[in-house]
């Protein structure tokens, strides 16, 4: 059993410990490799694909997020190979979804010189804003995809399995049981979905209305009917429970 | 509309509801069955009786073509919109189908009852223009009769099978399903009984002799994969037969099974027993139903018979087989979405590594085969390694299948020894081009395939012969163009069935099969805009190079082939977006 694995990552030698992914093996060496879907506390999936990297000897580009570092491993994080995959990536990304509040990813457009036009006539994934419920917004025009919202509300955190995805393929989208208010399902509103989304897809309600130009005070009196109305609700369900114990 | 009445479902539920999760495309398949559709009454029952989140029942509604969450109509009509059907007109047939539907509402001889659907290949290319009348398959629809048609009365298909040999097709093609009666009267598992009497190691040694790879594509050797799953210590194994054949231009499989489906499973059963697994899956798509139906009966033939089930032939090994259907996903052919969807959820192919032979079906080492990979098990047992090995190439060594279909004139399934010239196999089995036209090209390897052209028509058929020429051998499907067809029309349609087809979980296959088809669209419709063809490459690239699984990595190889072919076709017909030609 080795307790050290040597790689080089751009040429450069590196020692990891055995099981490290490439992506933190190259983090460690001062490497950095962008990424769009994975997340330290998520399960890694490799879907966004921005992490791929050329090592000496694949078929295809790998995905730095999941693949695994062995001895005498060769990997370039930046070759022409690796830089057309990840503007073309960034390019189909940016005529697909609303990303005008996702910093990081107009940051990496930048450095890899992805032109936002680069698809004339491209049909974008416009969804109206969901608005169903007083903690968040569901705006899934700015929805890339990540899986982090649908991952923590299962079995990445919270077990709670309210979202999944709906459609495939160009027209997948997250949802909920046959496309339910969020009340209705099992959202229990911990507001982690809201934590891990990267491109404000999800946003917490008051935020939202701040945005959309509501004074403080007029949101304090929207969101609190609403709470009111909800511990009504909830009052009215409990009463004949409550009744027969007593 | 009326109430559901939840009652209907409970005997289903109470077969299935024990199992879990896995059972749950075989009680929405159930479930579809009894109401026409799933309401959402009853998939939240099914979620409960499963116990699984309702949020998933959902998904996986939504994921599966074939499943509807909305009513629909009494009779659904499938015509296929892919290359070989729509060369044979099935564009007119469906605009025929959808004003007769029309026509006869209007009169009020029917009531929205029929719905007319373009569907992805019906894998009955030598029947084309094909079409699927509530699941049953229909051959030459354009010169059928909309009474015939509908009132069910339309022949079904029988398929059409020639070649230079036939050791694997020896039932195929008389016009009959071979029963078990049939198939042991051609010698039908004899190939077991002596497989039984050997041990499993040197079954899995004679299969690695006789230089068998796998037909469902991929071309991995079958023996180093059932090696792998043999060696491993884990109790529980997995052996699956993948009958999820879907890629445009392929119906090997469906004429296989169709006509001699036992052979399929005396396949399976000696694979499980050479790995030592004692329960296999056979895997099949959604839409071939009929054969759904005949491979119920022949496992049930088998099992009366003492092929399957406990202390099979009087040894001490037991197997048996679990039958599952798909329901309209092209991306569940994919080894590891295969796996998913008998899991029971969304077809989403796996990150590889892990492989299947140690992490397959539930986490356990799998052996995955096509359908023509096993048949050629009975066959490498009956005759020896040495034997086999004399057929075909040194390096591709047996027997295969080639569907051909297109402007040929008779398209079928054509079994040949690898070795053979594309010319031979086109004009000398498949009849050669209709009279009066002429060769322009040919599809090598379905959508995810590359196109011949006349400089390779003396090409041999064998894996090292197409890969020194750059043609992928796929899964052995060849489609046809005479010089008449239009090569944008046939890439339009390629595009639209990778986008139709993509599962959407990496990025670069879920936008860029879209793109590459919004692309297409323009190439077709003669109004390319500059840089398009660049626009194609870098997103026909990053496909290939960067995508999770096959599906994305081959979704832009017929159109890279035909850019490197005939550039001319993809150069700018105007110079802005969407002010007409400049």
């Amino acid at each position: 059993m080795t307790d050290s694995i040597n790689l080089t990552i751009d040429g450069n030698p590196v020692h990891v410990a055995p099981g490290m992914t490439i992506l933190k093996a190259a983090a460690s060496a001062g490497i950095e490799i962008p990424t769009i879907c994975y997340h330290d506390y998520c399960t890694a999936n490799a879907l966004c694909r921005l992490c791929v990297v050329e090592v000496e000897g694949a078929r295809t580009l790998v995905p730095s997020c999941v693949a695994k570092v062995s001895e005498g491993m060769q990997v370039s994080t930046h070759t022409e190979r690796v830089k057309r995959a990840r503007r073309t990536i960034l390019e189909m990304l940016a005529t697909t979804v609303d990303l005008s509040e996702a910093p990081d990813i107009q940051a990496y457009m930048r450095e890899y010189g992805a032109q936002d036009e680069r698809f004339p006539e491209a049909e974008q994934r416009f969804s109206p804003v969901l608005d169903d419920n007083p903690m968040y917004i569901r705006d899934y025009s700015k929805c890339v995809l990540c899986w982090r919202c649908v991952q923590v509300c299962a079995e990445d955190a919270q077990y709670t399995h309210a979202i999944n995805f709906t459609g495939r393929g160009f027209e997948t989208q997250i949802g909920t049981f046959f496309d339910k208010p969020l009340p209705e399902t099992t959202c229990v509103f911990c507001g982690q979905c809201v934590a891990v989304c990267p491109t404000n897809a999800l946003k917490p309600k008051r935020q939202w209305l701040l945005e959309q130009g509501h004074s403080p005070d007029e949101i304090m009196s929207l969101t609190r009917t609403e709470r009111r109305r909800r511990m009504r609700r909830e009052a009215a369900a409990e009463q004949p429970a409550t009744g027969g114990k007593s | 509309m009326a109430e559901i009445d939840l009652a209907l479902l409970q005997p289903v539920l109470a077969e299935l509801g024990p199992q879990g999760r896995t059972a749950l495309l075989p009680a929405l398949h159930a479930a579809q069955e009894l109401y026409g559709y799933i309401p959402e009454p009853v998939a939240a029952a099914v979620g409960q009786a499963l116990r699984m989140p309702l949020a998933d029942v959902y998904g996986v509604i939504d994921f599966y073509a074939l499943f509807y969450r909305e009513p629909v109509a009494k009779t659904v009509i499938h015509v296929c919109g892919d290359p070989a059907c729509s060369m044979a007109g099935a564009d007119g047939v469906m605009k025929v189908m959808a004003q007769q539907v029309e026509r006869h509402r209007i009169q009020g001889q029917i009531q929205d009852t029929i719905k007319v659907e373009r569907a992805p290949c019906l894998g009955l290319c030598e029947h084309a223009p094909a079409l699927l009348i509530q699941g049953a398959p229909v051959p030459k629809a354009d010169t059928q009769s909309w009474e015939d048609l509908v009132s069910g009365k339309a022949q079904r298909p029988y398929s059409v099978v020639g070649g230079d040999i036939n050791l694997l097709t020896f039932n195929c093609g008389k016009g009959r399903i071979t029963n078990l009666d049939g198939y042991r009267k051609s010698g039908g598992y004899d190939s077991l009984r002596k497989a039984l009497a050997l041990s499993p190691d040197a079954i899995v040694a004679e299969v690695k002799a006789a230089g068998l790879v796998g037909r469902g594509g991929a071309a991995f050797p079958t023996g180093v994969k059932w090696e792998a799953v043999a060696a491993s210590n884990e109790p529980v194994k997995h052996v699956v037969c993948n009958a999820d054949e879907a890629e445009p231009g392929t119906f090997k499989d469906r004429v296989v099974i169709e006509d001699d489906p036992h052979r399929v499973l005396e396949g399976l059963i000696i694979c499980a027993f050479a790995v030592g697994a004692h329960k296999g899956y056979l895997y099949i798509r959604g839409e071939y139903n009929l054969q759904y139906l005949i491979l119920k009966a022949a496992i049930a033939e088998a099992r009366q018979a003492g092929f399957l089930g406990t202390n099979i032939l009087g040894s001490s090994f037991d197997f048996d087989i679990e039958l599952r259907r798909g329901a309209g996903a092209y991306i569940c052919g994919e080894e590891t979405a295969l796996f998913e969807s008998i899991e029971g959820k969304r077809g989403f192919p796996r990150v590889k590594p892990p492989f299947p032979t140690t992490h397959g079906l539930f986490g356990k080492p799998t052996v995955i085969n096509n359908v023509e990979t096993l048949i050629n098990i009975p066959l490498i047992l009956k005759v020896g390694s040495a034997a086999y090995r004399h057929l075909g190439t040194q390096k591709s060594p047996g027997p295969k299948l080639f569907c051909v279909s297109g402007d040929v004139v008779r398209p079928g399934l054509y079994e040949v020894p690898f070795g053979v010239t594309f010319r031979h196999l086109m004009d000398d089995l498949a009849g050669g081009m209709r009279p009066g036209h002429k060769f322009q090209a040919a599809l090598f390897g379905g959508a995810a395939g590359a196109f011949a052209v006349e400089k390779d028509l003396d090409v041999r058929l064998s894996f090292e012969d197409l890969r020194a020429a750059g043609l992928p051998l796929g899964s052995g499907v060849i489609t046809v163009f005479d010089e008449t067809r239009s090569m944008q029309d046939i890439l339009l349609r390629l595009g639209h069935f990778f986008a139709d087809e993509s599962c959407g979980k990496c990025y670069p296959c879920q936008m860029g099969t879209q793109r590459q088809y919004e692309i297409l669209q323009r190439i077709a419709e003669n109004r390319a805009l500059p840089g398009d063809k660049d626009r194609l490459l870098d997103v026909g690239w990053t496909m290939t190079d960067a995508s999770l699984c096959g599906l994305g990595q081959t979704a832009a190889s017929a159109v890279m082939s035909a850019i490197r072919l005939w550039p001319e076709l993809f150069e700018a017909r105007q110079t802005t977006p969407e002010g007409g030609p400049a």
